[in-house]
């Protein structure tokens, strides 16, 4: 099918339609297909790639849900459970040494909901300005502690933005609070919480979710959660965990559903396409998962998703949600290779410096760690972009 | 049709957009290979020796004769390998090695002849800096010490040591390789007596656009004369992120490369950030288009991963190379995995296209994967 009717949509910015989303999905012409996204790319920020250096704490990898895609869960009791006490986030936090960077004396700390001024000059003392804590459901920890553990990151690293718990947890904490969403949210945020990673959206269709996280809270749930939070002043991420039982219109429901959401709040900052990693996950270890060959070729069920795949998925949400200011490569999931190619493909954002993570390599990640920032610029350099360093509101950073 | 000029094709290397030099390449492909078949080989690699005495600069394989972990790969070893790869359905050895200062050409006349007597299978072997040593050693001409190879059982010639065939580049990197002239006149002669080759292109390292042209345009030109190319394959070298490089075990590191890129030519200058995926996909898009008369381009997966070789596939490649049998553990972050026949089948079919398994000479030898 050719796409013109698309592209003329698109050069004429008008809103796609599912339809329009499903058959780009259906079309081999990833040359257009990546050439569009690139263009609604430049227009919402020009030729900016955005980065930020920041910092994944897992709190715990112990959760009562065990989602069978999740590589990185554990019971408790067993091999290579862990939990982190809050005076070793803070240890950890505290132990990264800056980069040659001049030390500039402590600022006083910010009272919150304040905004650095933008764009933000101040130096950092420590070589990340966000951290991003998201880990299981634990069974015994109280929602005190988690308020506990804001108020003391908070304390210890004012400067320090902090991006915590997923609509997952806040949910869960919700239910063991016995306080309604809106309430657990706002506690959240006067203990320190400043924004809100996107992760647990998963795939909303409610069969599919059935047979990938039958424990996890519905779509319906996350998406009020997320609601609440945005009307709440705290601003989220929204993602898409794609490439294992879904199809293609599954895909394209999922975001329609987030496009709607945003029209009514516009609180979420950036989309980021997740593609499924099979190893050690449950879904890939049952064989009558994998032996699901029925699907079309461009769907990969419960092996790696092709690179084809993700690149065509990264253009079709930016050309898709066109209300969304930011579309992400996940390079630590994407690999950095194909993370730096979604560049070209739409996206304009690729997460950060992140220095530590553990539920990507958990499922077998086919990156490093850590990206140097060197390393990164050049990635968007010879992506044709501009690297900019920004905070977590997409403000760009100087030194 | 008209054939890209060497300017155009500077032009296109340097400021082409990507996509739109990825379509063209695309473009290139479907109208050679137009029922959408993607091949590979089932082969092994063998390394015979790492005792080589043109120490190139950066080459972690290379050891002296007296160093503890030189070695010469015995028969018994090399015939286990033969067997396991033709129990894995392979149908070819590659064998490539150092230069080794006390092997000369009857040592791989009986090896080769042995082999044969042996096995059913292909020999793809020395590449042009191992042919030209033999040659030097035992006072031959390139062309007798050919047909002696080629009479012995040597059924093909891989495209390694190329790196990039401008002699302004291979002085830095491996100022005691063989030149331009020569590797090309090792190809020329093969082609000759007709032995098909391969050829390769290592970028990446000091080389600006204008030695990647160079180096493809004497290819062209050459396959022009002769045809005896079956197929190009442009890598480059990834220090930090392929995973392979990444191996610490300095035995190991060599065998890890791509094998018809000649495992052990690996220059890397200290101060050069890698290539990236986006060089990657230019430089390939670019010798599909430029390369009009070579038939075939392969994706490394190798050195690009999975994912980039799917995406090379839309960017003019329409080849996965070899399966890697001894070489394919895949090092990542701590995590390393097998990348298994079947884990390349199904990466073809995922990117939209019909595996096929082949021969050196790019027949077909079992489709209905
Ligand atoms: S995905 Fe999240 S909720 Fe599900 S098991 Fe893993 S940590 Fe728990
Ligand atoms: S690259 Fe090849 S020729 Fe050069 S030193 Fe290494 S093994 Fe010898």
């Amino acid at each position: 099918m050719s796409l013109k009717k698309i592209e003329n949509k698109v050069l004429s910015e008008k809103r796609l339609t599912t339809e329009d989303a499903l058959a780009l999905f259906e079309s081999e012409d990833i040359f257009t297909i990546g050439r569009l996204a690139n263009i609604i790319a430049e227009r919402k920020n020009g030729k900016n790639a955005y980065f930020i250096q920041n910092h994944h704490i897992n709190p715990t990898n112990i959760c009562v849900n065990r989602c069978k895609f999740c590589a990185f869960s554990r019971s408790r009791g067993d091999k290579g459970a862990y939990e982190l006490s809050i005076r070793e986030i803070i240890k950890k936090l505290r132990s990264q040494k800056t980069e040659n960077r001049k030390q500039t004396p402590p600022q006083p700390p910010l009272s919150r909901g304040e905004v650095y001024p933008s764009p933000v000059t101040r130096h950092l003392s420590l070589p990340f300005r966000e951290v991003h804590i998201v880990g299981g459901l634990h069974p015994d920890r109280r929602f005190d502690f988690y308020i506990e553990m804001l108020k003391r990151i908070r304390k210890a690293l004012p400067h320090i933005h902090i991006k915590a718990f997923t609509a997952v947890e806040v949910d869960y904490f919700s239910k063991i609070s016995g306080l309604p969403p809106s309430e657990t949210l706002r506690e959240l945020k006067n203990a320190g919480l400043d924004s809100m990673p996107g992760g647990g959206a998963e795939i909303f269709d409610s069969r599919v979710r059935n047979r990938i996280c039958p424990e996890k809270v519905s779509g319906k749930k996350w998406l009020e959660v997320m609601e609440a939070a945005h009307k709440a002043g705290i601003k989220t991420n929204a993602t898409m965990l794609y490439g294992h039982l879904e199809s293609l219109k599954h895909r394209v429901e999922h975001m329609l559903k987030l496009r709607e959401l945003q029209d009514r709040t516009g609180g979420f900052q950036a989309f980021i396409p997740l593609a499924f990693h099979p190893m050690n996950t449950k879904l890939s270890q049952k064989s009558e998962v994998r032996s699901q060959k029925s699907k079309p070729s461009t769907l990969n069920p419960c092996g790696y998703t092709s690179g084809i795949d993700d690149l065509k998925t990264i253009a079709i949400s930016r050309l898709f949600l066109d209300n969304f200011q930011h579309i992400k490569a996940y390079w630590i999931m994407l690999g950095e290779k194909i993370a730096q190619l979604a560049l070209k493909f739409g996206a304009d954002d690729m997460d950060g410096t992140i220095i530590e993570e553990k539920i990507t390599h958990s499922a077998g990640a086919l990156s490093g760690n850590a990206l140097t920032k060197a390393q990164l610029t050049n990635l968007i350099e010879k992506a044709g972009k501009v690297p900019v360093e920004r905070d977590s509101f997409y403000r760009p950073v100087r030194y | 049709m008209n054939r890209i000029t060497k300017k155009q094709a500077l032009t296109l290397l340097k400021s082409a957009d990507l996509l739109g030099l990825g379509q063209m390449a695309d473009n290139s492909r479907k109208k050679l290979h137009p029922d959408g078949t993607v091949t590979f080989i089932i082969d092994r690699n063998i390394n015979y020796t790492n005792v080589c005495i043109n120490k190139c600069k950066f080459c972690a394989f290379y050891r002296d004769k007296d160093d503890p972990d030189a070695y010469v790969l015995g028969k018994r070893k090399l015939f286990n390998k033969i067997k396991e790869t033709i129990a894995l359905g392979g149908t070819q050895i590659l064998i490539q090695g150092g230069l080794h200062p006390e092997l000369d050409i009857n040592y791989y006349v009986e090896l080769l002849k042995t082999i044969k007597d042996k096995f059913p299978i292909h020999i793809h072997g020395f590449s042009p800096p191992e042919v030209c040593y033999m040659a030097d050693k035992a006072k031959l001409s390139i062309k007798k010490t050919l047909q002696i190879l080629n009479e012995a059982g040597l059924d093909s010639i891989p495209g390694g040591g190329a790196e990039i065939l401008s002699d302004r580049i291979r002085e830095k990197i491996s100022p005691n390789k063989i030149g331009k002239d020569r590797w090309l006149e090792v190809m020329e002669q093969a082609h000759r007596i007709g032995m098909k080759t391969t050829a390769t292109m290592m970028f990446g390292s000091v080389e600006g656009p204008e030695d990647i042209i160079e180096h493809l345009d004497a290819i062209r030109r050459l396959q022009d004369r002769t045809n005896g190319f079956t197929a190009f394959i442009p890598w480059s070298f990834q220090p930090g992120n392929t995973e392979l490089s990444q191996k610490s075990e300095k035995n190991s590191k060599s065998k890890t490369q791509d094998s018809e890129a000649n495992s052990s030519l690996v220059p890397r200058h200290p101060s050069l950030l890698p290539a990236t995926a986006v060089d990657y996909l230019r430089v390939l898009a670019l010798s599909r288009v430029y390369l009009d008369n070579v038939p075939n381009l392969q994706a490394s997966w190798v050195t690009q991963g999975l994912k980039m070789a799917q995406v090379a596939l839309r960017f003019g490649a329409n080849d996965f190379g070899s399966t890697m049998i001894e070489e394919n553990v895949v090092a990542s972050a701590g995590v390393k995995y097998r990348v298994s026949i079947q884990d390349i089948i199904n990466a073809i079919k995922a990117a939209g296209f019909q595996p096929a398994q082949r021969d050196m000479c790019y027949n077909i030898i079992k489709s209905d994967l």
